[in-house]
């Protein structure tokens, strides 16, 4: 090996060291461009009005997303009521039986439901809420979302939970505590990290979703409580105003897409930090 | 004759198909420590776990024989009153992370919901930690979580936890296993103190250690009794070649 060979595949390591540098920098760039570009566009729609207002209709200037504000807050609110009780005791079962028949096919129907297309759940929630109740509800959108949420909860607590020392369950049971008793005062506690961060990461991803909630929760100008009728939502305004030809509906659904990357940003932000917090080494 | 508080009769366990105690009689004298001593996969901790029923919570697991406890089949004790009767410290150090030390020596109560006054709960986690000899070292911070605790200390915390509980036989799988010597050996001083109160059953692969603690001692080999008697005399003058072999340190 010559000197000048030597120094040419020394070249080619540097090179190929940028080179894969560059491309992870990259990855972060859309992100970054995002989050400019509805920061730009948005601010400025933001202001208190912004946020206690109905939208004004066409033609009048002002006006505020007040109705999909709490629409979303709501919508969320319910399916996270319906998904995380029923997605921590799967997610229970599962790494407490992690080998019979049950816990295998679940495992597979969750890997599954998390490649549904959110199209699809959310014809499925229109052919299982919406028609048999007679109309379009901000509940058959909880439901929606709240199938969305499951796999995402089921998966992240069941790993957790199998990260939980079997010895640590055995001592409690040793103390002669029943079964459940073990389950709730030790072993979801235990893993209470995990289980917090997939919840978050679940609401995360759901609340930004648009198509379940297209035929489900369809959407409503006025500002509305009952979660029997149909109900305005973030992404659903988005989609609506954004596609209109009015200027002011343009600057709202700006400024909706501003609050909806801050919330889920921040939720990330929170679920990082609780585990840090909260995650307990064994 | 001493009175027996603990006696197994011809007590077979399987994993599955897998025959690993093969009729094993045994009978445990009261305040006595009694050292169960074998080389690896012997079955002295599944035997040791038949006690307190806690190996029949694995899958596929069986048990036949009888136990019995002051003349009672433990079979006919529901196993979660058994279980505070019989306590039972792992090999590893394991307090339930989430809790302060004082919930820890609390543990059992608090998982069986047992109402105490604040009292009582003062009572009993300063006499736990006492007859522990940590309640000088922790008697400050109890209030904390136990993963500041040295690993000696979080046992003597994880023994703690069991006898506040009150039980009549203690069964220690192999307790200093994952200590260094000087904890270790506080664990054996306090294993000897508590004698006076308790029945003490000791898995140990350490034949030093059943030597140092116990009163009596029993060798099994590949599932069986093979012999048991007092410790003296085991050691000194073994009746069966097989325990000769092993505590020559034929094989181990």
């Amino acid at each position: 090996m010559n000197e000048i060979g030597l120094n040419i595949r020394k070249l080619k390591n540097k090179t190929f060291t940028v080179v894969i540098a560059l491309f992870t920098i990259l990855t972060a760039l859309p992100l970054i461009f995002i989050i400019y570009y509805v920061f730009r566009q948005g601010i400025a729609a933001i202001n208190w009005q912004f946020f206690i207002t109905l939208p004004k209709p066409v033609g009048e200037s002002g006006g505020g997303i007040a109705n999909a504000l709490l629409g979303t807050v709501l919508i969320v609110l319910v399916a996270s009521v319906m998904a995380v009780p029923i997605g921590i005791m799967a997610g229970v079962y599962m790494s407490e039986n992690p080998d019979n028949r049950i816990s295998r096919s679940a495992r597979l129907a969750v890997e599954v439901l998390n490649g549904v297309p959110s199209i699809v759940i959310g014809i499925f929630a229109y052919l299982v809420v919406v028609i048999p109740t007679g109309g379009f509800s901000s509940f058959s959108g909880s439901f929606a979302l709240a199938v969305m949420m499951l796999p995402l909860i089921i998966r992240t607590t069941e790993e957790t939970l199998q990260r939980v020392p079997k010895a640590l369950k055995e001592s409690a049971l040793a103390l002669g505590a029943p079964y459940y008793r073990v389950i709730f005062k030790v072993v979801i506690p235990s893993g209470l990290s995990g289980i917090i961060n997939g919840v978050m990461l679940a609401v995360a991803r759901v609340t930004g979703e648009t198509a379940p909630l297209l035929f489900t929760a369809f959407g409503n100008p006025y500002l509305n409580w009952n979660i029997s009728k149909p109900m305005a939502n973030l992404p659903l305004l988005i989609f609506n105003y954004a596609t209109s030809p009015y200027k002011n509906w343009h600057r709202l659904a700006w400024g909706a897409s501003l609050i909806l990357i801050i919330f889920v940003l921040l939720l990330n932000i929170t679920s990082r930090l609780a585990i840090k917090k909260w995650k307990i080494r064994f | 004759m001493e009175n027996s508080i603990l006696v197994t009769e011809n007590l077979k366990a399987w994993y599955g198909d897998n025959e690993v105690i093969h009729g094993i009689s045994m009978s445990f004298p009261q305040n006595h420590v009694i050292a169960i001593m074998g080389p690896s996969g012997c079955g002295k901790s599944t035997f040791i776990r038949c006690l307190n029923r806690i190996h029949e919570l694995t899958p596929s697991s069986k048990t036949e024989g009888r136990i019995r406890l002051d003349d009672e089949s433990i079979y006919s004790i529901p196993a979660i009153m058994l279980r505070r009767r019989i306590g039972m410290v792992f090999q590893k150090p394991n307090p339930f992370p989430t809790m302060s030390i004082f919930d820890n020596v609390l543990a059992g109560y608090k998982l069986n919901n047992i109402k105490l006054s604040s009292d009582e709960k003062d009572e009993i986690v300063e006499n736990a930690l006492r007859n522990t000899g940590l309640w000088e070292e922790v008697k400050d911070s109890l209030h904390q979580r136990g993963n500041f605790l040295s690993g000696g200390q979080q046992q003597r915390l994880c023994i703690a936890r069991t006898i506040a509980m009150k039980p009549e036989v203690l069964l220690l799988d192999e307790p200093t296993s994952s200590l260094d010597p000087i904890s270790a050996g506080k664990i054996e001083d306090l294993i000897v103190d508590l004698k006076d109160n308790y029945t003490i059953v000791i898995v140990t692969h350490n034949m030093q250690q059943a030597g140092r603690v116990s009163d009596k001692t029993a060798f099994f080999y590949l599932g069986r009794l093979i012999e048991y008697g007092k410790t003296d005399q085991i050691f000194t003058n073994p009746k069966h070649s097989k325990t000769q072999n092993y505590i020559t340190g034929r094989f181990s």
